[in-house]
């Protein structure tokens, strides 16, 4: 596993060793395949991050510019889907899924059940979130929490290119509706990947750092945040213990109680708001489940119950720091009856 | 050093991508007397944790190496001196290796030896050279193992010998297609490395499977293998532990992997949370799943070993120093096949497990050694 390649990289890299393994993967998007032949432009664009640049080329007829029309093109991935293709489609930021809602949350998530297991989806829709890029309030949303609502629906968060590329090939390869979430801020993080295929089955969460004073649960892009702050109070004798969730739905509820066995302290770290979120989800699941392992209360650190600001100072207060975090598990370790 | 009687105690290179070390507790203190093998500390690494054992004898007059904190390799991290040596050059002595630790990681030890590749019959087969001159020792690693299996002696065999450790067909970063997964399929990559690397001969090392497929190259081309170190090598009798072979397997989960690779290990608190998920990595990748139940119908016949190693060595005849090593508490292959060996030279380790490689690092080493000089 020597070889490093940027998140960006091993999302490219699995669209590409799964399109070259199964014909039926095909990739569409606004600006996939546009942008060849605007000056200086000898590539399509792939995407408006260039997610998928280099695919047009190397696989004819099978990445596809849609229409600035979500409703439209999700529905036909979906459609595509139900029909034996296994598209992945790129809904550019996750903040306009509120026009092709209906397509993915009454339409995809149902089909399966709804015929008795005889229909199958399997689309992936990816898509970008989270706050950071000074994009303002319709295009900085971590809004996994609204999928993860949905029975049907399987839902990817990941925080590093080897589980980036891992968990969308298993995306793909999944027979069910994937929503994949891709932090903007995380394309350029690079990290170890194989160059050979491999997937990562969902619902299971990985312990990326081992303690035993006090637990944190993140996903995607606040695994890092949660690493530097566990980093931080190492140097302070506070030992934790750092579990990726990796997917919310399936979710791993077993290594998060595991954990929480073994430390009594749980700090939950989301980007999301407060309020129906995976905080308050992991919350529940530990109140309930491992309430006699609690040593103090669980603490949550999220953004607040409000839209992401404009403002870069404001934006900056926003998204939880490694501060906040230290804080938090201070509060708990320190915590007494 | 102020003193030529000062000898220093030195982080150890653990595999060849290993460029920082923490001491997790000293087992010896200072003014304790040490004997060579004795063990001094406990190190943990990003991948592995392990005891290093003393390389020299006397008195352990300075630790330099803190518990927890993060050491380069080789540098020193305790001072061995006689009583006579006094307090003021051991003090210059510890200052100079602290000052070494503080500094860190020098930024020309990033990497380490190139992976290289050899084409053995279409199939991708990858391996490591290390050390400039001497014969060539030719590392090959079991089943589910891979080059890094050689971590802790590929280092110190290198100072002497050309040492190379290659992934068989199946593992590590080779190709995962196995073919019909024989031994002399897999011997095939093994001289396969040996062409590539122009190796006229060379001694092979081996590791259960690994050990198998050695005698096979070693059966294929007699004239081109120098010596034979097999350690814990499958083929030399009836019974194996078949719950371990289908359980690694099989596994899909690290709740699944773990309780079975605790069995390779006679303490199985070696298993470190990082070793399961490299393994666990190597398991997902496309093709591997394939490769392993294929290899594990060659070890298997119903719920005995396949192999027959034996009737090969005993065809060799004694044109070919063998040497074989076993862990008393084996618990895959049971020790007691050693008798089977015709003609070997035997070396039975007290308490250790399957893996002796990685458990008694210091006696495989000696016993590799060992045979290599009865060629010479």
């Amino acid at each position: 596993m020597a070889r490093t390649i940027t998140y960006r990289e091993a999302i490219n890299e699995a669209l590409a060793q799964e399109m070259e393994r199964d014909d039926s993967v095909i990739v569409m998007g606004e600006d996939n395949a546009g942008g060849e032949g605007s000056p200086g432009e000898m590539d399509a664009w792939g995407g408006v991050l260039g997610v998928t640049k280099g695919l047009y080329h190397r696989f004819p007829g099978r990445v596809l510019d849609t229409p600035i029309s979500e409703s439209a093109f999700i529905g036909a991935a979906i459609g595509a889907a139900t029909a034996g293709m296994r598209p992945v489609a790129e809904l550019m930021f996750v903040d306009f899924m509120g026009v092709c809602f209906d397509q993915i949350y009454n339409q995809a998530a149902k089909f399966r059940y709804m015929f008795g297991g005889k229909a199958v989806t399997p689309v992936v829709i990816r898509t970008m979130y989270g706050a950071g890029l000074r994009a303002a309030a319709q295009h900085s949303q971590c809004l996994y929490p609204l999928f993860t609502h949905i029975p049907g629906l399987k839902v990817a968060v990941p925080a590093t290119p080897y589980d980036a590329k891992g968990l969308l090939t298993q995306a793909i390869r999944d027979d069910d509706p994937v929503m994949f979430f891709e932090h903007k801020a995380l394309y350029d993080v690079a990290g170890p990947v194989p160059e050979e295929g491999y997937a990562l089955p969902f619902g299971e969460a990985n312990v990326v750092r081992e303690g035993g004073d006090v637990t944190i649960v993140a996903l995607g892009r606040m695994v890092h945040t949660s690493l530097e702050a566990a980093e931080q109070l190492a140097g302070d004798g506070v030992q934790c213990e750092v579990v990726d969730l990796r997917t919310t739905s399936p979710l791993d509820e077993d290594t998060v109680l595991e954990s929480v066995e073994g430390t009594g302290r749980l700090v939950v770290v989301d980007e999301a708001h407060p309020r129906c979120s995976m905080a308050t989800d992991i919350s529940a699941l530990v109140a309930r489940k491992a309430f006699g392992a609690l040593q103090a209360p669980v603490e949550m650190v999220t953004a607040p119950h409000t839209p992401v600001p404009f403002a870069n100072t404001l934006e900056d207060l926003y998204v939880p720091d490694a501060q906040r975090i230290a804080n938090a598990v201070k509060a708990t370790a320190e915590w007494t009856r | 050093m102020t003193d030529e009687r000062i000898v220093a105690v030195t982080m150890p290179k653990w595999g060849l991508s290993m460029q920082l070390g923490k001491i997790t507790s000293w087992i010896v203190a200072e003014g304790d007397d040490v004997s060579v093998g004795d063990d001094l500390a406990d190190i943990e690494t990003e991948k592995i944790a392990g005891t290093l054992e003393a390389a020299d004898a006397g008195t352990l007059r300075r630790i330099i190496a803190r518990v927890g904190e993060d050491v380069p390799v080789s540098s020193t991290i305790a001072l061995l001196a006689p009583p006579g040596v006094g307090d003021d050059d051991l003090d210059a002595a510890a200052a100079e290796a602290r000052a070494v630790i503080d500094a860190g990681v020098p930024d020309e030890a990033a990497g380490g030896p190139a992976v290289e590749t050899a084409d053995v019959g279409g199939r991708r087969v990858s391996y490591v050279g290390t050390g400039q001159g001497g014969d060539v020792v030719l590392l090959v690693h079991g089943y589910g193992g891979d080059r890094n299996s050689w971590l802790f002696l590929q280092e110190p065999l290198a100072a002497r010998h050309r040492v190379y450790a290659l992934d068989l067909p199946g593992h590590g970063t080779s190709s995962k297609d196995v073919g019909d997964g024989s031994a002399g399929t897999l011997a095939d990559a093994v001289l396969g490395v040996l062409d590539a690397i122009g190796a006229e001969r060379a001694h092979l090392v081996g590791h259960s499977l690994g050990g198998a497929v050695a005698v096979a190259a070693a059966a294929r081309d007699p004239g081109r293998i120098s010596s034979l170190t097999l350690i814990a090598p499958s083929g030399f009798g009836p019974e194996i532990n078949t719950g371990y072979l289908r359980g690694f397997a099989g596994a899909q989960t690290r709740r699944e992997l773990k309780p079975v690779v605790g069995q390779l290990f006679a303490d199985e608190r070696l298993v470190t949370r990082q070793m399961v998920d490299d393994l666990l990595a190597y398991k997902r990748l496309d093709g591997v799943e394939a490769a392993l139940h294929t290899l594990v119908d060659t070890l298997l016949d119903g719920d005995t070993q396949r192999m027959d190693a034996a009737a090969a060595i005993t065809a060799i005849g004694g044109s070919v120093p063998v040497t074989v090593v076993w862990g008393s508490a084996d618990g895959v292959i049971p020790a007691a096949q050693a008798e089977s060996v015709a003609g070997a030279v035997r070396h039975l380790l007290e308490g250790a497990g399957h893996m002796p490689h990685m458990e008694r690092p210091a006696e495989v080493q000696a016993a590799i050694e060992e045979t290599i000089a009865r060629t010479t």
